[in-house]
């Protein structure tokens, strides 16, 4: 198979992991150069299997195809979606939409901007400043609906989830988890180290595709003020109240 | 909501309610990868019985109830069905067995008490119960604010107030095929397709994950339910995290598998033994904790042929 990125290409493999899905395998670590070769083998999983389609689960390394047993046997699943991957070619690179998540930094609503800039000995506003520099990728959806894990931060400010989870986070948080990045989209418990809070609307039923975010999509946090995030209709809960 | 109310479909109005009872349907499928759990009935097998017993749509919208501790009262006249747990319901007091249609007339008051056998009942009624679709289901998901009466992932309440989609049922009075009927009594069994991952696991734990007796936890909801024996060793603690299916018995750090159900995650990291298979889910779904399960490894084509059958006799 051509290496066309970075020379990374995918050692395909085919998994059974329930009656009515199969596993597509194209790496085994996290790396952004997975992208095109997972944006482009859901894609095509997607129209083979179009008229049994139950549901696609793309994730970092794996897309997961399930199916209705109704209409296709777990083997026969196998081999439609082995001719589907054969020669394989990655997606365009530029694939995706860029977005600007604009983000009060603050430790009002970032209670860990502390911790992280003591554990990097720098500054709360270089942990900004270095959060807000970075343009990330979207790498998988999940835990919530909306909710995009993206990466990588910079090693420096990378920093191990909280110990104890938070029972109550406000909808938009932004937070870190070791290298990586996301925002709440709604309210919901959570263990990632909280660093501000995006005004963005991540998740909205009323909204074409729901999900503002999608793998694949890159994203950059725009540092705003408190009265900027509150005009763009920023939620000022504070944190962990409980209703 | 209006178009229904005008038309002259029974009304049931909720004069009691715990937090377990639920609208579900058959799930919310075409999102999960925007991060959207499936939802729906975790005995799908009782959704798919309490339909067929009016001659419904199978996976229309029916009241998941569990436990107990929920009460409707009629308005109207009109014909029910009951599938799954035997929790201990009645009308007007008069004692109803699960797995038949019956007749509510205005004023009579259904009420479940306790779980006698099994967890969860599922009520239908004629057409299936109306209400709005999220995302293409009314399955209610309490942690996603999805699906519901309101659409907004509420669980039913006291004073909420049910239309039903149809003036009539279909086919009232119709007996179920005997494949349709879970037997709460039996012991639990529970078939398990292997996963490519069971490679990891050392050979005295895939021994004993599949001789032990399990244990039903505390720990059990519409997520997940752990189930509590001997330790399983994996050579792999954490994966990355990739799509979760129905049933996925996933196996932590402390060894302890738990058995991931309709609400669980879309992804997830942990290494799995396999995944039940639809029926299996369904049989969990109806274990108090506590009870005592086997796990079974079963073939593909084997729990396709026994999934065919049940879909055929209620299809038919």
């Amino acid at each position: 198979m051509a290496a066309k990125d970075n020379g990374r290409s995918p050692a395909l493999r085919l998994e059974t992991v329930a009656l009515d899905c199969v596993m597509v395998r194209l790496f085994d670590t996290i790396d952004e150069a997975n992208m095109p070769w997972l944006l482009a083998a859901t894609q095509r999983l997607r129209e083979a299997f179009a008229d049994v389609l139950i549901d696609l689960v793309p994730s970092y390394t794996t897309v997961m195809v399930h199916f209705d047993i109704a209409r296709l046997s777990l083997s026969e699943a196998r081999e439609r979606a082995l001719q589907t991957l054969e020669a394989l070619e990655p997606a365009d690179d530029e694939q995706g939409e860029t977005h600007v998540l604009p983000v009060w930094y603050d430790v009002a609503v970032g209670p860990e901007l502390e911790t992280i800039a003591a554990r990097a000995n720098i500054t709360v506003d270089e942990v900004i400043r270095r959060h807000a520099e970075r343009e990330y990728r979207v790498f998988a959806l999940g835990f919530a609906p909306g909710f995009a894990f993206m990466g990588l931060v910079e090693p420096l400010i990378a920093t191990p989830r909280l110990a104890t989870p938070r029972k109550r986070i406000a909808p938009g948080s932004v937070g870190i988890a070791e290298r990586q990045t996301a925002a709440y989209p709604g309210v919901s418990p959570g263990g990632w180290n909280l660093i501000g809070r995006t005004s963005a609307r991540l998740f909205d039923r009323d909204r074409d595709g729901y999900s503002l975010l999608r793998p694949g999509d890159r994203v950059r946090f725009e540092p705003v003020n408190r009265d900027v995030f509150i005009r763009h209709g920023g939620d000022t809960t504070a944190l962990e109240e409980r209703r | 909501m209006n178009e229904q109310r005008s038309q002259a479909q029974a009304v049931l109005r909720v004069v009691e309610a715990g937090p377990f009872a639920l609208l579900q349907d058959g799930g919310r499928f075409g999102v999960r990868h925007l991060g959207v759990t499936q939802g729906g009935a975790l005995d799908v097998i009782s959704l798919w019985a309490a339909n067929y017993l009016l001659g419904n749509p199978l996976e229309a919208a029916v009241i998941e109830i569990a436990l107990g501790g929920f009460a409707l009262e009629s308005e109207s006249e009109t014909t029910l069905a009951l599938a799954g747990a035997d929790l201990g319901a009645t009308l007007d007091g008069e004692p109803l067995v699960p797995g038949r249609s019956f007749v509510m007339r205005p004023g009579q008051r259904l009420a479940f008490t306790q779980p006698l056998a099994g967890v969860r009942a599922y009520l239908a009624a004629p057409g299936g119960f109306a209400a709005p679709e999220t995302l293409g289901s009314c399955a209610t998901v309490v942690r996603e604010g999805l699906g519901g009466l309101d659409g907004n992932g509420q669980a039913l309440a006291k004073g909420d107030v049910l239309h039903c989609r149809a003036g009539s049922a279909p086919k009232p009075g119709r007996a179920l095929p005997p494949t349709a009927s879970l037997d709460l009594d039996a012991p639990v069994v529970l078939d398990m397709v292997l996963g490519a991952q069971i490679e990891d696991f050392d050979g005295r734990s895939l021994f004993e994950a599949f001789n032990a007796d399990w244990q039903v936890d505390e720990r059990a909801d519409r997520m997940g339910v752990r189930l509590l024996g001997p330790q399983l060793r994996c050579h792999r603690e954490t994966m990355v995290s990739e799509g979760i299916p129905l049933g996925a018995v996933q196996v932590p750090a402390d060894g302890q598998p738990i058995v991931l159900m309709n609400d669980r995650q879309t992804i997830g990291g942990y290494p799995r033994l396999g995944a039940l298979t639809p029926m299996s889910v369904s049989r969990l779904g109806q274990c108090l904790p506590g009870i005592s399960v086997r796990l079974r490894p079963v073939s593909a084509t084997q729990a396709r042929r026994a999934y065919l059958a049940l879909r055929a006799a209620l299809e038919a």
